[in-house]
C-alpha cells in the first residue's frame, strides 16, 4: 500500500506547498493537546520539539523506554504490509498519520475529561529519553524527518476523517480503553503488559486506516481515477480559488476536477477543424478593413468623396435605434463597410441599404442600387434567357403536331417584363450573406414572378440557388423569388414624407402622354421639412414613392390585346381562340406614385400603418416612426427632413388568415363531350311501358290513315 | 434573457432586427431592478415585446430559486383601476391594470408575467394561464391592440334549448385581451422557450438551480438542436422508452430536447431535400462562429441567442404574437 501512496503524497506535498501551512499548524496544535493521551511513543517523537517540559517528572522514566519497543515493534508490523522494501521511512510516517488522523477528530469532538486527566501522569519524558536513548537518537532524528514530512502533508492527510470518520468514532473508543489498560498496566508491568498492549493498539489503527486509505485509493474502473486523488484535487482546487460558501458548490468543484481530466483529450486535430469558418470569414472582413488604405491618392479620394453614392448609414442606423429597429452597431458597421466596397467596385449612382431578410440557413443583406447613365451591366443576357426558353416551347409544339394531337389548352400569353430602371425594375438590387462576401446582382424582375409570389408563401433558405418547391410552380429559384418580394415590399412599405418628393417636370409630362400616370419623381429643393408631431398624428403626410405593383404583375399597365393583334399574321389558330376573350380589357390602375398612404387598404380591419413618436421622455427630440403591419418587419423614420425606410424580417405579408393554397385547376378533358358519346340509363319497365302507350295512342288516328306502321309495330315488339 | 446583463443580451439577439430604444432600454433596467426588490424574485427576465398595433406589450418574468418550480397562484386584491387621464394624442393611455399582489403568500410562485406600460416604468402582475383562458382566447385571431381591456368579439353559434326545440343562436362572446395575452405568453413559453443543455441542473431532492460551472456549448454542439432544451416541465420525456433515457444524465437531461420537435429535425423519406433541415427551427452561426442563434419558425419573433464557450444565452421574443401556422407550407 505504502508504495502506492508515497510517491503520490510527495506529488501532493508539493502541490499542497504553502497551502499547507496552515493546516501545518492546526496539527501540530492538535497532535498536542490530545497525544498525551493518545500514546508513548509519539510524545517521545516529539520530544526535542518541545523541549523545555515543565511537566516532565522523573519517576515515569520507564515509560519512554516502553515507548520504544512500540516504535520498534511497530516498524516490523508496518513493514510485514506488501511492500517491504520502501520501509524504512514508514513506519513512523504512518504512526504520525495515524496521530494526525484521529487527533482532529478528537478535538472537536472535545473530550476534555478524558484528556486532563491523561496528561498529568502520562506527560513524557523527553529529557530522560533523549538522555537515555543513545540508541533511540539516530531513529528519532529519523522520525523527526518524517514527522516535518507527514506534517506538510496534513493538508493531505486530512481529508481522511471525513471518510474514515465512522471509524475513528470507534477507533477512539477503544484507544481510550487501551490507554487506560495502559495505565493501569503501566505502574507494574511495564516490561510485558506494556509491549503486548501497544502491539494491539497500533496494528488496528493501522489496519483501519490502511484499509480505509485503500479503498480510497481503489481505482475506478470506469474513469481511471482514485477518490484519494480526486479528493486531494477538489481539496487543493479549493484552496487555490477560495470560493465563497465553498460546501455549497462542492457539486461544482468535483465536477470541475472531473471535467479537468477529461479536457485534455480534447486538442489537435478536431479543435482546429472547428475554428476554421472562423478564420476564414475574419480574414474576409479583414479586406473590408484595409480597402480604405489601399486607394492612397489624395486625388482620388476628394473626387471619391465628390461623387459618393454611399449612403451615411450610421446615421440612419442611428435614428432606427432611436425607434427601436436595427442590427446592432457592429453588425451596421460591417455592412457600412460592405457597402462601401459594392460601391467601389461597380459604377453605382445612388445605393442605399435596403433591409435584411432572414433566411433558413443564413440571412440576406440587400442592397438597392442605381447604376450610371449607360452603365446597365448584363442586362441583355438576363434578357436572353427567357426568350430562348419561349422558342424551346414553341418548337416543341410543332414537332408534336404530327403525332399526337394537339393539346389546346393555350398558356396565357407572359406579360412582358419591365424595362430596366422603370416600374419593378427601377432599381437593382444586390445581395449577400455576411459583410464581406461577395455581392451579388439580383436578376430583374417578370411579372409572371411576382404574380406567382404572391400565391406562394416559402421561407427563403439563404442560398440563391435553391430551388423553389411549390404549388403554383415558381417559375425561376430562390434569387428570383427574392427579387420578387423585394420588388414587393418596396412597392408596399416605401414611403416618404409628404412634399419631400415632387413630380419631375419634363418626364412627368413624356409619361402623361402615355399611361395617364406619372412614374418619376425627384427630390423637391424647397422641401421645408414637415412637423414629427404632424407625421405621428396623420397618415395622409407619408405618401408612397415607389409604384404600386397591378395584378398583372407590372407596374405600368400592358395591354394583352394589343400585343395579339400585332402577332395576329403568324398565328391564325391563337386569333380565333382569343375571340373568345372580351376584345377590350379594362386598364387596371392602380394608385398614382406619390399616393399618401392614409389611402392604403386596411387588412381586415385591421390598420395597415402603425405610427409614433420614438420617445415619449424627451418628445421634443423624437422621431416620428412608421412601422408597417402589412409588411411585418418594414419601419419608416422620419425627423422632419431626413427620413429612410428599411425592412429587416422574413420577407412575407402578414394576412391574418392562414395560407391556402389555390386550389389545382379542374382537369382537362380528353375529348368533347356530345350526345353521342354520353351514356344513358336504361328505361326502365314502367317507363317503357308508359312510352309505348303514348306511342299507341299517337298511333291510333295514324292508323286509320296508313295500315304499314302498324305493322312495323309489330315487328318491334 | 437576464435582466442583469441586458444590454449585452440585447446586442447579441440584435440579428433579428429588432431592439429597444435606448429610453426603453434605460427604464427596463431601473424598472426590473425594481421589480425584483417589489416582488422577491431571485431572477428577473426581460421575456420580450409582443407589438400591438396601438401600443407595445413589455413583458418580464420572475423566477425564484427553482428555475422551473410549479406556477402557483397570485393573490390580488381588488382590480381597481388607474387609467391616467392625459394622453399622450395619437396614443393610448397606459396599460391600465395595476394589481398589489399579497407577497408573503407568493413567495414560491415560479413565473409571474409582469406587463409594462408605454413607459416600461410601470409594471402590472398577470393572472395565471389556465386551459380555459386558452380555450377561450384559441378563437381570436388578428394582431395584438395594445391595450389589456380592449375586447375582441367573437361570434359563435351555440345550441339553445327550449323546451324541446333545440335551435342554434348566434352568441357574442367577448374576450378580453389581457387574457389572450396572457396566453399568448404560456403558448409561447411552453412551445419555443430555450435553454441550452447544462445550464440548469437538477439537484437529487428536486428543485432546479442554475449551473454555476455552465461553460457553455463548445461549438460543435452549438451547431446540434440536440443540444438545446425546452424551458419548460418536461412533456416527451416520460414517453420515451428506457433504451432512449438510457444514455441521459438524470441531472442535466431533465427537459425535452429541441431535436424531437414537429417538424421533425431529420425527416426520413423523400421530402426533405436540403441536407440542413431543422425542423421548426433555423439555426445559424453569426459572427464568424462566435454565436450561434436559434430562430423559431413557429413563433416567428423568438430569437435564442448563445455564445459558444461563454455563460452568454437567452431568448426574447419580439413579435406579433401570432403562431406561424402556414409552417408546412412555407418549408
Amino acid at each position: 500500500m505504502e508504495d502506492l501512496t508515497s510517491p503520490k503524497e510527495e506529488k501532493a506535498d508539493q502541490e499542497v506547498g504553502e497551502v499547507g501551512r496552515p493546516w501545518e499548524e492546526i496539527t501540530v496544535a492538535s497532535s498536542q493537546d490530545p497525544e498525551s493521551g493518545l500514546s508513548e511513543p509519539l510524545e517521545s517523537e516529539q520530544g526535542p520539539e518541545r523541549g523545555p517540559q515543565p511537566r516532565s517528572s522523573p519517576p515515569r522514566s520507564p515509560q519512554s523506554r516502553t515507548s520504544t519497543p512500540l516504535d520498534d515493534l511497530t516498524g516490523p508490523d508496518a513493514s510485514s504490509a506488501p511492500s517491504p522494501p520502501q520501509e524504512a521511512p514508514s513506519p513512523p510516517s504512518i504512526l504520525t498519520l495515524a496521530r494526525q488522523e484521529l487527533g482532529t477528530p478528537w478535538q472537536s469532538d472535545k473530550t476534555p475529561d478524558v484528556d486532563p486527566k491523561a496528561e498529568t501522569p502520562r506527560s513524557p519524558h523527553l529529557e530522560q529519553s533523549s538522555d537515555k536513548g543513545e540508541s533511540t537518537a539516530p531513529q528519532m532524528c529519523q522520525s523527526e524527518g518524517n514527522i516535518f514530512q507527514q506534517s506538510q502533508q496534513t493538508g493531505h492527510h486530512l481529508y481522511g476523517p471525513e471518510d474514515v470518520s465512522e471509524n475513528n468514532s470507534k477507533q477512539k473508543e477503544l484507544r481510550f480503553n487501551i490507554f487506560q489498560e495502559e495505565d493501569s498496566n503501566s505502574n507494574y508491568d511495564l516490561d510485558c503488559a506494556e509491549p503486548g498492549v501497544s502491539e494491539v493498539a497500533p496494528s488496528l489503527l493501522e489496519i483501519a486506516i490502511q484499509s480505509a486509505k485503500a479503498y480510497l485509493l481503489k481505482t475506478s474502473s470506469k474513469s481511471g481515477l482514485n477518490l484519494y486523488d480526486h479528493l486531494s484535487d477538489m481539496l487543493t482546487k479549493v484552496l487555490d480559488e477560495r470560493p465563497e460558501n465553498a460546501v455549497d458548490i462542492i457539486e461544482s468543484i468535483s465536477q470541475d476536477v472531473k471535467m479537468a481530466h477529461f479536457r485534455k483529450k480534447l486538442d489537435t486535430l478536431q479543435n482546429e477543424n472547428e475554428m476554421l469558418p472562423t478564420y476564414e470569414i475574419a480574414e474576409k472582413q479583414k479586406a473590408l478593413f484595409l480597402q480604405g488604405n489601399l486607394e492612397g491618392a489624395d486625388q482620388e479620394l476628394e473626387d471619391e468623396i465628390a461623387e459618393n453614392s454611399l449612403p451615411n448609414l450610421m446615421e440612419s442606423a442611428f435614428y432606427f435605434e432611436q425607434a427601436g429597429v436595427g442590427l446592432g452597431t457592429d453588425e451596421t458597421y460591417r455592412i457600412f463597410l460592405a457597402l462601401k466596397q459594392l460601391t467601389d467596385t461597380h459604377p453605382i449612382q445612388r445605393c442605399r441599404f435596403w433591409g435584411k431578410i432572414l433566411g433558413l440557413e443564413m440571412n440576406y443583406l440587400v442592397a438597392e442600387v442605381e447604376f450610371r447613365e449607360g452603365e446597365d451591366e448584363e442586362d441583355i443576357e438576363d434578357e436572353d434567357v427567357p426568350e430562348e426558353r419561349d422558342d424551346g416551347d414553341s418548337g416543341a409544339d410543332e414537332d408534336d403536331e404530327d403525332e399526337l394531337p394537339r393539346a389546346f389548352y393555350k398558356t396565357p400569353q407572359a406579360t412582358p417584363k419591365e424595362e430596366s430602371r422603370t416600374g419593378a425594375n427601377k432599381y437593382v438590387y444586390f445581395v449577400c450573406n455576411e459583410p464581406g462576401r461577395p455581392w451579388v446582382k439580383l436578376p430583374s424582375v417578370t411579372p409572371a414572378q411576382i404574380v406567382t409570389a404572391r400565391k406562394i408563401k416559402k421561407f427563403f433558405t439563404g442560398r440563391l440557388d435553391a430551388p423553389i418547391v411549390s404549388y403554383p410552380p415558381f417559375p425561376g429559384n430562390e434569387s428570383n423569388y427574392l427579387r420578387a418580394q423585394i420588388a414587393r415590399i418596396s412597392a408596399g412599405t416605401h414611403v416618404s414624407p409628404l412634399g419631400f418628393y415632387q413630380f419631375g417636370e419634363e418626364e412627368g409630362e413624356e409619361e402623361e402622354e402615355v399611361e395617364g400616370r406619372r412614374d418619376s419623381f425627384e427630390e423637391n429643393p424647397d422641401f421645408e421639412g414637415i412637423q414629427v408631431i404632424d407625421l405621428v398624428e396623420s397618415l395622409s403626410n407619408w405618401v408612397h414613392h415607389v409604384q404600386h405593383i397591378l395584378s398583372q404583375g407590372r407596374c405600368n399597365w400592358f395591354n394583352p390585346i394589343q400585343k395579339s393583334e400585332e402577332e395576329e399574321e403568324e398565328e391564325d389558330e391563337e386569333k380565333e381562340e382569343k375571340g373568345e376573350e372580351p376584345d377590350y380589357i379594362e386598364q387596371e390602375v392602380g394608385p398614382p406614385l406619390l399616393t399618401p398612404i392614409s389611402e392604403d387598404l386596411e387588412i381586415q380591419n385591421i390598420p395597415p400603418w402603425t405610427t409614433r413618436l420614438s420617445s415619449n421622455l424627451i418628445p421634443q427630440y423624437a422621431i416620428a416612426v412608421l412601422r408597417s403591419n402589412l409588411w411585418p418587419g418594414a419601419y419608416a423614420f422620419s425627423n422632419g427632413k431626413k427620413f429612410e425606410n428599411v425592412y429587416i424580417g422574413w420577407g412575407h405579408k402578414y394576412s391574418p388568415d392562414n395560407y391556402t393554397p389555390p386550389a389545382l385547376p379542374p382537369v382537362c378533358q380528353e375529348y368533347p363531350s356530345g350526345a353521342e358519346i354520353t351514356e344513358m340509363d336504361d328505361p326502365s319497365v314502367e317507363e317503357e311501358q308508359a312510352f309505348r302507350a303514348a306511342q299507341e295512342a299517337a298511333a291510333l288516328p295514324a292508323e286509320e290513315m296508313e295500315e304499314t306502321e302498324e305493322d312495323e309495330d309489330e315487328e318491334d315488339d | 434573457m437576464d435582466s442583469e446583463s441586458l444590454l449585452l443580451s440585447l446586442e447579441l439577439a440584435s440579428g433579428s432586427g429588432q431592439g429597444l430604444s435606448p429610453d426603453r432600454r434605460a427604464s427596463l433596467l431601473t424598472s426590473l431592478t425594481l421589480v425584483k426588490r417589489d416582488y422577491r424574485y431571485s431572477r428577473v427576465l426581460f421575456w420580450g415585446r409582443i407589438l400591438g398595433l396601438v401600443a407595445d406589450y413589455y413583458i418580464a418574468q420572475g423566477l425564484s430559486e427553482d428555475q422551473l418550480a410549479p406556477r402557483k397562484t397570485l393573490y390580488r386584491q381588488g382590480h381597481e383601476r388607474r387609467r391616467s387621464k392625459a394622453r399622450v394624442p395619437g396614443e393610448r393611455g397606459p396599460v391600465a391594470a395595476r394589481w398589489t399582489p399579497d407577497i408573503p403568500k407568493t413567495a414560491v410562485s415560479r413565473r409571474v408575467r409582469s406587463l409594462g406600460g408605454l413607459n416600461c416604468m410601470e409594471w402590472s402582475l398577470l393572472p395565471p394561464a389556465t386551459e380555459e383562458m386558452a380555450v377561450e382566447t384559441s378563437v381570436v385571431k388578428g394582431r395584438f391592440m395594445g391595450d389589456p381591456s380592449h375586447e375582441y368579439e367573437h361570434t359563435e353559434l351555440q345550441k339553445m334549448k327550449e323546451g324541446e326545440k333545440v335551435f342554434e343562436e348566434e352568441v357574442v362572446v367577448q374576450i378580453k385581451e389581457e387574457n389572450r395575452l396572457v396566453s399568448v405568453i404560456d403558448q409561447i413559453d411552453k412551445a419555443v422557450a430555450v435553454i441550452p443543455r447544462g445550464a440548469l441542473f437538477k439537484t437529487p431532492f428536486g428543485p432546479i438551480h442554475v449551473n454555476r460551472t455552465f461553460e457553455g456549448l463548445s461549438l460543435s454542439e452549438a451547431k446540434k438542436l440536440s443540444s438545446y432544451f425546452h424551458f419548460r416541465e418536461p412533456v416527451e420525456l416520460k414517453n420515451k422508452t428506457l433504451l432512449e433515457k438510457a444514455d441521459l444524465d438524470p441531472s442535466l437531461d431533465f427537459m425535452d430536447s429541441l431535436e424531437h420537435d414537429i417538424p421533425k429535425a431529420t425527416l426520413q423519406g423523400g421530402y426533405c431535400y436540403h441536407p440542413h433541415f431543422t425542423g421548426s427551427w433555423s439555426i445559424q452561426m453569426e459572427r464568424g462562429n462566435a454565436l450561434v442563434v436559434l430562430r423559431s419558425l413557429l413563433w416567428p419573433g423568438l430569437t435564442f441567442f448563445h455564445a459558444p464557450r461563454t455563460k452568454n444565452y437567452g431568448y426574447i421574443y419580439m413579435g406579433t404574437g401570432e403562431k406561424n401556422i402556414d409552417l408546412p407550407f412555407m418549408l
